[in-house]
């Protein structure tokens, strides 16, 4: 749905009148940057690590058989005692916790996920080259919120949905679908360009990046 | 769409006195005060040292660094070429996700569409994801007039506005004030606050945090502004780093993003050029901490109620200038303030709009004009900088800022009546062009040095030239001109000599080269 009629005219009839007034040669876009890189799993692997730890995410590398032992060790240190968990996560990562865990759906307040000590997702795709992780929404995933409002955020990450650059991430994404782009907890630089980890998201970042799966 | 009879007329600037894109004062005088705040002056060196060295590490680490630069510069000519085209599709495909999409001509009429919208809500309240555009419009003071209180949630904002202050940096607003003036500030001004807060920067970003959260999970409205429009998806684009922008975007029922109409971009995959180019160029990271898209409503996840102002205020009046239109592919990184040697001195506040430094030299003319009023102050932004091209070589889309910044002074000597200086100039050039005449100048002016002190500067020029000598000392004229001395006998004598060494020395050198 469109509002003000007279004000759209107007706004495109100006653009139309500008582009009269200074035309200007038509663009061809040289895309000759880097696309389409692949890097093989141990240089991904050590290029995301590395780029995790800069942000001060702590990062538990593992196979897929200890998913549920590293997590629960996580959530364990980090006296987490009550979760969240997204609709579509894998039950079997959770099977070595031994808190409550509160399965999330679209009636639960947002603001009642405060009362969370975590959260545990997966993920849709990582970039090496930048250390960024994109959540979707995607089954696992869960919506914007839940990954939000929680004080840890325990993200698990399948080497295989790990990619080299930008590039090759923003080709995997579903536009349309909710996504966030994840690099490190949140920080500030707003005190004399001092910086702060954890403002007001998760404070604590925690990637378990399973290296077989 | 109306026919053109001949040529179209211009778009109108953003209107006179409304919004913030003009300040009280001509640049060189507000610098004089800003000067002599020696805090400014120390955090702003610390800051653009520190983030100009972060970026030169980050940006020096993309083999391709150019390529992506080019690459984003074509991407913005091409839109803004496009441009009603791919806003037209923008709107579709906002509104076929379930959006509803606001035109404004000009900030007055932003500033009542959001209005409007909240008070549809029935809150009073607003949240608010800091914003250039919302800055520029001054949407705040419209809201507070209307009785809506908008909260601020950028932690560098909220500083800001609970010292009533402005913003001095596009990407640390607050980058004028100390870890002590901000713990005063939230000692002032946050309810309920710790009585015995420190300065310790960790714990003021914990006061806010603990004083925001509260207003995130109670607020049903939030405001942003965008990033980046995606035209073929209708995908909207927040770049942030402590997550007040995912609450604003995530938790309230309404969401309303206000977007200048240049931030539209063709391709979802043009992403992938911009999301490499930003976050370097801007805070001199390899990525910032949180990015989120969002496309319309999604169902069962985040605001239900969406809403897209698409912002004009003087963006198609510089789309009408061949060479200022480049402006409007600016991407807010603020690399051009962190190098620009007059910024780093003269701070963000001396420029008297919401967009400072050496883009907010161009942009601010473009948008709301130079010459609105008699002795408009955005006459001067277009002198404020020496021309040495650091802003250029920053920018992430290439925009020629020292070129435009020459164009401007040329429209406004242009714009000028007669002054003083055109005058003197035409005298001038009357007599340079008569060497009789110019050698009794000359002579005159010798007398001159009368006028100069001890160390042989004038530091005060008469009232005619005053504005040459208020921030510059002028030498005083020399015993003799150049000219008087090369026809005394001591000039040819050393001409003479000069020119009998000359010959010898190059008779000499071929042999040496043997």
């Amino acid at each position: 749905m469109t509002t003000n009629p007279t004000a759209r005219d107007t706004v495109l009839g100006r653009i139309r009148a500008a582009l009269a007034l200074a035309p200007t040669p038509d663009s061809e876009v040289p895309r000759v940057y880097r696309t389409g890189r692949t890097l093989p799993d141990d240089e991904r692997l050590a290029l995301l690590t590395d780029r995790l730890a800069d942000y001060k995410a702590q990062v538990h590398p593992c196979t897929g058989d200890r998913t549920a032992e590293v997590i629960a060790g996580i959530l364990h240190e980090r006296g987490a005692r009550r979760i969240g968990v997204p609709d579509g996560l894998d039950e079997q990562w959770l099977a070595a916790y031994d808190g409550e865990v509160q399965l999330d759906s679209a009636d639960i307040p947002a603001p009642s996920l405060d009362a969370l000590d975590g959260v545990v997702t997966a993920s849709a795709v990582s970039c090496a080259e930048t250390g960024t992780i994109f959540l979707d929404g995607s089954p696992g995933q869960g919506r914007r919120a839940l990954s939000l409002v929680p004080d840890l955020h325990v993200c698990v990450v399948d080497l295989s949905s790990v990619v080299a650059g930008v590039p090759e991430a923003v080709a995997r994404l579903v536009p349309e679908r909710p996504t966030t782009l994840i690099s490190g907890p949140s920080a500030t630089s707003d005190i004399e360009l001092e910086r702060v980890e954890g403002v007001h998201g998760p404070r604590t970042l925690a990637v378990v990046i399973r290296t077989d799966a | 769409m109306s026919t053109f009879l001949g040529m179209p007329a211009a778009p109108p600037r953003s209107p006179y006195g409304t919004g913030n894109l003009r300040g009280d004062r001509k640049f060189p005088e507000a610098a004089h005060d800003e000067l002599r705040n020696e805090q400014l002056r120390r955090n702003l060196s610390r800051a653009t040292r520190t983030i100009r060295t972060k970026r030169l590490g980050v940006t020096g680490e993309l083999p391709d660094w150019e390529r992506l630069r080019d690459a984003g510069s074509a991407i913005k000519t091409d839109t803004m070429n496009r441009l009603p085209e791919l806003l037209e599709q923008l709107e579709r495909k906002v509104t076929e996700r379930g959006g509803t999409v606001h035109w404004a001509r000009d900030g007055v009429e932003a500033n009542e569409i959001v209005t409007r919208l909240i008070r549809a809500t029935g809150s009073r309240d607003v949240i608010k994801v800091k914003s250039m555009a919302t800055q520029e419009i001054g949407l705040n003071e419209h809201l507070e007039a209307a009785g809506i209180t908008p909260y601020e949630t950028d932690l560098a904002e909220l500083i800001v506005q609970l010292a009533d202050d402005k913003p001095s940096h596009i990407l640390v607003p607050a980058i004028h004030r100390n870890r002590d003036e901000i713990r005063q500030i939230f000692l002032d001004e946050i309810p309920g606050v710790d009585p015995d807060l420190d300065n310790v920067p960790a714990h003021l970003a914990a006061a806010a945090r603990a004083y925001l959260r509260e207003k995130f999970m109670t607020t049903k409205v939030a405001v942003s502004g965008a990033n980046f429009g995606i035209a073929e998806t209708g995908t909207l684009t927040v770049v942030e780093s402590e997550g007040n922008g995912r609450m604003c975007l995530t938790l309230p029922d309404t969401l309303i993003t206000v977007m200048g109409i240049e931030k539209v971009l063709p391709r979802f995959q043009d992403l992938e050029v911009f999301l490499q180019l930003l976050p370097r160029s801007s805070t001199g990271e390899r990525m910032n901490p949180y990015t989120s898209m969002w496309t319309g409503v999604t169902p069962g996840d985040g605001p239900q109620d969406f809403h897209l102002v698409l912002l004009d205020n003087g963006r198609t009046a510089a789309l009408a200038d061949t060479i200022g239109r480049e402006a409007l592919n600016c991407i807010r990184c603020s690399a051009c303030l962190n190098v620009c040697p007059v910024y780093e001195r003269a701070g963000g506040h001396a420029y008297g709009s919401t967009y400072p430094g050496p883009i907010g030299a161009v942009l601010t003319p473009q948008l709301a004009g130079m010459h609105a009023a008699k002795d408009d102050p955005n006459s001067s932004l277009p002198y404020a900088s020496s021309l040495c091209g650091a802003c250029f070589d920053a920018c992430p889309v290439k925009i020629d800022i020292p070129s435009m910044l020459v164009e401007l002074r040329h429209q406004h000597t242009e714009q000028s009546g007669t002054t003083a200086e055109k005058l003197a100039m035409k005298a001038a050039a009357g007599v340079m062009s008569r060497p009789k005449l110019f050698a009794a100048a000359q002579k005159a002016a010798s007398l001159g040095r009368a006028a100069g002190g001890r160390d042989g500067t004038i530091s005060r020029l008469p009232a005619s030239l005053s504005g040459w000598s208020d921030s510059r000392d002028t030498a005083a004229p020399p015993k003799q001109s150049f000219r008087s001395w090369l026809a005394s006998a001591e000039g040819a004598a050393t001409m003479r000599a000069a020119a009998g060494e000359g010959a010898g020395r190059t008779a000499e050198e071929p042999e040496e080269e043997q």
